[in-house]
């Protein structure tokens, strides 16, 4: 356990490092450190953008975690079954409606869509017969896919349509100094789900073992509905979609260390951030100087994953855990 | 003691409980019989909140269970239900573990740790404890499950066909286990059988129910008789004493 958490933390480093210094100016010159340009390079641009990778991947990772507790169907996550599209379709309302308003209203309405929009969700689902789980993904992408049209629609008639690339298609290349802080927010609700890690995870167990054990279901189910909302729609105002991150992630998780939230949610977290930050330097690398966007690079790796997870069934490794607390102590 | 009064349930139009009024004494092991669709895990899941009361009152030691708040019932009533679909992909020990849950609210101390342990080894799980769910067969996680709700340690526990896919020698332990819990710490178990010759050998207390209605509930030498029996199921049995023990015959 250690052990692989002091490998988690040493590649999250190193992945740290590499993207303060990886882009399209060279931080290797010697002239730009003496004329304070690399300093600055690094605060405005490099710096706020690193940030803003470990937190989209962190908090994004979490939330689909929480998701999948809280409707109780691994398969899915918030990015492609209609909490990002609602999030889109609600920064899309505010530029129309109020084109002059900030980015702080612009993200609150953007929240209030996104909670409607997953609330409307989870209400679809319910109504699915409970012995046919891979229903539930599907009827996730159709219900995304169908706001995601009305979002294009309506950028279509309003004469929106460039900004739909930047809501849509994920990327950390536009991120500076002053257009990322909302996502500490994001980190913010992701510290918050760690506090209440032993109740999604008992949400997990079903309901009618949630309510033997005390929980108040209803409240928690809309707690966990309110983080996975807003951090999704902090993340898609601030950087795009990203898709997979919140699919892939937990499940690997899952697969390797189970899903006893409390000691498993620090390592999504750690996970998520550090596979958004690999695939946002490979996609800073691959063309250098230009750039493939975050999601596109996430999108081929993330399948790839995925795909090895649904058919390679998980194996029962000879057990070596020594007869200790472990796991429930933690 | 649990006290039914007057307790009706419907779904969906269809009646499963009709005025139901008892009560199951405490400290006892109380066997729930009758044929399918009797209305047995309705009836355990009014007891238990996780469905709501639409007529009638329930209580338990005074405690109303409509109006009680449901982490203090945590604290007095455990339920297994038959069925439990499980999202979270947990070790059996895991899985035990947050049947303290209600006592500690996430910061579990070295008694609940103790009782964590005790469970796993009382309900013959050491050697699992550290397996996923996924990787048990059938009964060994009905095992974990039972495990669970004795961790959590209450006075009162509701247990719906525990003994599903547990094989014969697990089935006798687990009755054995439940009937010297009842014996020597004073919990009331309420249990739904279908063989009833575990009602007969293990249980003070039967209730029968039939088609939602109360056939009959008292102890359970009053109520194993050929007559109920027939009633009940529709079928033939004849009672025997053997060794002391009451033996059903309903084969042939």
């Amino acid at each position: 356990m250690t052990k692989g958490w002091a490998i988690a933390l040493f590649l999250l480093a190193l992945g740290t490092l590499a993207s303060l210094l990886i882009g399209v100016i060279d931080l290797s010159q010697d002239e730009i450190w003496q004329d304070g340009e690399a300093l600055s390079i690094l605060i405005i641009s490099r710096l706020p953008r690193t940030i803003a990778i470990l937190l989209t991947g962190a908090s994004m990772a979490v939330a689909g975690l929480i998701m999948q507790m809280i409707v109780a169907n691994k398969f899915v996550e918030p990015m492609t079954s209609g909490s990002g599209q609602s999030a889109a379709l609600g920064v899309l309302i505010a530029t129309f409606l109020f084109p002059a308003s900030s980015l702080f209203v612009k993200m609150a309405i953007a929240c209030l869509v996104s909670l409607a929009g997953t609330a409307g969700f989870l209400a679809l689902i319910r109504k699915l017969p409970a012995h046919q789980p891979l229903m539930v993904p599907l009827v996730g992408l159709a219900y995304g896919g169908v706001i995601g049209a009305i979002v294009t629609f309506i950028a279509f008639h309003t004469e929106l349509m460039q900004y739909l690339e930047t809501w849509f298609n994920g990327e950390f290349s536009g991120i500076l100094q002053g257009r990322y802080e909302l996502l500490w927010l994001a980190g913010l609700l992701t510290m918050l789900a760690y506090l209440t890690a032993d109740q999604f995870a008992i949400l997990g167990l079903g309901k009618n073992v949630s309510i033997n054990l005390g929980l108040n279901y209803k409240h928690i189910t809309r707690l966990g509905l309110a983080i996975v909302s807003l951090i999704t729609a902090m993340t898609v105002v601030t950087v795009g979609i990203i898709p997979f991150v919140g699919l892939v992630v937990p499940n690997i998780v899952s697969r390797w260390l189970g899903d006893n939230l409390r000691k498993t949610l620090p390592i999504t977290a750690i996970l998520g951030a550090t596979l958004v930050l690999l695939s946002d330097l490979v996609g800073r690398i691959v063309r250098h100087p230009f750039e493939i966007p975050v999601g596109t690079i996430f999108g081929i790796t993330g399948t790839c994953i995925f795909l090895w997870l649904l058919y390679v069934p998980a194996r029962s490794k000879p057990q070596k855990t020594k007869p200790s607390m472990s796991g429930t102590a933690s | 003691m649990i006290r039914l009064s007057s307790v009706s349930h419907q779904i969906d139009g269809a009646k499963i409980l009709s005025n139901i009024s008892a009560n199951i004494p405490k400290g006892q092991v109380t066997a729930l019989i009758g044929p399918n669709g009797a209305g047995k895990s309705t009836l355990l899941s009014l007891i238990a909140r996780l469905q709501g009361l639409e007529q009638g009152s329930i209580s338990i030691d005074d405690l109303d269970v409509v109006t009680t708040p449901s982490d203090e019932l945590a604290r007095k009533l455990a339920i297994l239900t038959q069925s439990n679909s499980i999202t979270a992909r947990l070790r059996v020990r895991e899985l035990v573990a947050f049947g303290r849950f209600p006592h500690h609210k996430g910061r579990p101390n070295h008694k609940d740790l103790e009782r964590i342990e005790e469970a796993i080894e009382q309900f013959d799980l050491g050697d699992l404890a550290d397996k996923f769910l996924d990787e048990v067969s059938g009964g060994q996680r009905q095992k974990a499950f039972v495990a669970m709700a004795y961790a959590q340690d209450t006075d009162y526990l509701l247990l719906d066909e525990p003994l599903n896919n547990l094989d014969m020698a697990s089935a006798r332990n687990l009755m054995r286990n439940l009937t010297e819990l009842a014996a020597q710490t004073g919990k009331t178990i309420v249990i739904v059988l279908h063989e009833i010759n575990y009602a007969a050998l293990y249980a003070n207390w039967i209730m029968v129910l039939k088609q939602g209605q109360l056939i009959a509930n008292g102890p359970a030498k009053e109520i194993l008789t050929p007559q109920i029996i027939a009633d009940t199921f529709g079928i033939e049995v004849t009672i025997h004493e053997i060794d002391g023990k009451t033996l059903v015959m309903h084969y042939g």
